[in-house]
């Protein structure tokens, strides 16, 4: 994939044009290709704008939360507790534009601070789960299954369980509001995809993430330091998991702290993999994860669409998700 | 660091759970009236038999240094097969949802062992196959078992006073720590964790290991679904969400290396006793009327007890670098 940052050399010449190779290096894209040509033939009404609609606005939250997961796994980690956060943020944004956790002066103030106070509480607890990780050496894994076991208890805690019904078309824009007719959340995601690939491709930052998913002592050995990089992307993860949760709410005009985010960390991973992006660190794509997240998206737009039970799009995502690594593998071989 | 300091904390590190478990149950005996009761403590050991029987399988995963995604998931979808076949007999019923955990498992062990996927991606697949499975299997609703063919007992009945799925993770466990401690089995599970190549390069039988080991995992979880369908007389398709966390949960909590080859049976057990318990706390606390948590506090103090216990862990294992 042209996009595709990394620190392995890239392969030469002659066998750029054998067809494992173009499976395995475009394997993503392909598929993407060939799903929506699937779709073209068998699914009525698909070459429409409300097809493109309906898919966008259900990938939109998936594909923010995987770009921060891409970063995560670019140095080598992982983050379970995406989900969790988003239902945070989630849960506090009605409670404060809704005036439930502090009187507001006026109301342009509550919808102000409730973008700004959730996305920032996710954002302090990503940092929270970098802090575990970096300081006390604790694995990802386990230092993010934290939030993810209690996180989603705060949020029911903050809300008593209760689902939060609301009506705020100001505060909604972030998840129905349309700029020249294309839904927001999908410049928002754009924004996002753009700005990380970019990123990753021509920062320091970004070359010293993939650096050390590489190889983490040779990292730590030649200057780079690790713990604060770290630390940021998952900072930055956090960060994008609470606009998620806000763009969730908002879409769904009800913040239920039990079902917000609930699995997202897998879907999120999913994506990430089928992507392209190596699981174990130092290759990453962003664009592959967008590519990504469309594929799994598609395939049960797919399903659904021509009367296959939802159920069953779980199997196909597992044999996705086993196919599009186990085509990774061979390519490293 | 003074050795006997040293001593003291790693002593703190291997005994740590054993420890919180006492001075849990010392908390509730002094606190509550009936907290040492025949009820609660059957009522315990009985709901959770079924979490206890996935935290083995996890256990063994998680020496060896891999992990299981899909114990929850396998569970719901035994517990469904289990449910469906509970017309037949407890026999059928048994043997199904052993079987359906077993299918998962098999599915696991050929996708990390033969093509070479990362446990933790692979389980992950398997984890939605198995809910997916399990929900077209249910047809999207809980399917109830069969109220005359006895199945239910294998769930709520007592067996010389003592409930039968205690029973059932009692045998398991011990079957568990003599295979692990005794048996060239368990020392090679122990070997892999330790460091695969090597294990691998001293002869052992490395792959064929593993495969069994997550082939367990599945069995395990199968049989913990169907002491699920039996304990609440229905096969649940979207049960078993959040199980492996929980089980993940116990293990560390019970002092296993996440990074593998240490590990211990016994201590997984208190893990789970440990995690249970603070969930039969809340209850009692919220009888005393004095404060009021509600079911949602649970998750919250399981994770500040998850994060409690890797914090020591790491500052442990951070002194014992220092000064070994």
């Amino acid at each position: 994939m042209s996009d595709t940052a990394t620190t392995l050399p890239p392969t030469q010449g002659a066998s750029r044009f054998d067809l494992r190779t173009i499976l395995t290096r475009h394997g993503a894209w392909i598929a993407l290709a060939l799903l929506i040509l699937v779709n073209l033939a068998i699914t009525p009404n698909f070459a429409t704008w409300q097809t493109l609609n309906v898919n966008l606005t259900q990938v939109c939250a998936i594909v923010i939360v995987a770009v921060g997961m891409t970063l995560v796994i670019a140095t080598g980690g992982i983050d379970l507790s995406v989900g969790a956060l988003m239902a945070i943020a989630g849960a506090l944004a009605p409670l404060i534009f809704l005036g439930k956790l502090f009187p507001l002066p006026h109301p342009a103030v509550g919808i102000a601070l409730a973008f700004v106070v959730p996305v920032l509480v996710a954002a302090a607890l990503g940092w929270f789960n970098g802090w575990l990780i970096t300081r006390l050496r604790i694995q990802p894994i386990i230092a993010t299954l934290v939030l993810f076991i209690a996180g989603r208890g705060i949020a029911q805690v903050f809300t008593n369980g209760n689902l939060q019904v609301f009506n705020l078309p100001s505060f909604q824009f972030i998840g129905l509001g349309r700029v020249f007719g294309i839904p927001f959340q999908a410049i928002l995601m754009i924004v996002v995809v753009v700005a990380a690939a970019w990123m990753l491709r021509h920062t320091v930052f970004g070359r010293q993430i993939l650096a050390i998913g590489g190889n983490e002592k040779a990292a730590r050995l030649s200057g780079i330091p690790v713990a604060s990089v770290k630390q940021r992307v998952y900072l930055i993860s956090g960060f994008l998991s609470g606009i998620a949760g806000l763009i969730v709410i908002a879409r769904n005009s009800a913040a239920d702290a039990n079902l917000v985010g609930l699995g997202m960390e897998l879907d999120a991973i999913a994506a990430v993999a089928v992507g392209g992006t190596l699981l174990t660190g130092g290759r990453a794509t962003v664009i592959g994860t967008l590519v990504g997240a469309l594929i799994i998206q598609l395939v049960r737009y797919t399903l659904l669409a021509n009367g296959v039970p939802d159920a069953a799009a779980l199997v196909a995502k597992a044999a996705i998700i086993v196919l599009a690594v186990w085509l990774q593998r061979q390519s490293h071989r | 660091m003074h050795t006997t300091s040293l001593k003291l904390f790693q002593g703190i590190g291997r005994y740590g759970v054993l420890l919180a478990l006492v001075a849990l149950i010392l908390f509730g005996w002094l606190r509550y009236e009936n907290f040492l009761g025949a009820f609660n403590v059957l009522s315990v050991l009985r709901y959770n038999s079924m979490f206890a029987l996935v935290a083995l399988g996890m256990c063994f995963v998680i020496i060896t240094g891999g992990i299981d995604l899909s114990v929850g998931s396998t569970a719901a979808f035994g517990s469904v097969v289990a449910a469906l076949l509970s017309p037949y007999g407890v026999i059928p019923g048994l043997l199904g949802g052993l079987a359906a955990g077993l299918a998962v498992g098999a599915c696991n062990a050929f996708i990390i062992t033969r093509l070479n996927i990362l446990p933790f991606i692979a389980t992950l697949a398997t984890m939605l196959a198995a809910n997916g499975c399990a929900l077209l299997l249910a047809d999207n609703q809980s399917v109830s078992v069969s109220y005359e063919t006895g199945f239910i007992e294998l769930g709520q009945g007592d067996f010389l006073g003592f409930p039968i799925p205690a029973w059932i993770a009692l045998v398991a466990y011990l079957l568990a720590s003599i295979v692990l401690n005794f048996t060239s089995f368990g020392r090679t599970v122990l070997a892999i964790g330790g460091n695969e190549d090597a294990a691998r390069l001293m002869g052992l039988p490395a792959q064929r290991v593993k495969a069994l080991v997550y082939l367990a995992s599945g069995g395990l979880a199968g049989l913990a679904g169907v002491i699920l369908a039996a304990q609440f007389g229905a096969g649940q398709p979207i049960e078993g969400v959040g199980w492996e966390l929980f089980a993940i949960a116990a293990v560390v909590v019970g002092g296993t290396l996440l990074t593998g080859g240490v590990g211990s049976v016994g201590s997984t057990l208190a893990g789970v006793l440990l995690l249970g318990l603070i969930f039969n706390i809340l209850n009692f606390e919220n009888g005393l009327g004095w404060i009021s948590l509600s079911a949602y506090w649970q998750s919250v103090i399981r994770g500040a007890f998850l994060l409690l216990v890797v914090a020591i862990q790491a500052r442990l294992s951070m002194r014992t670098e220092e000064t070994a």
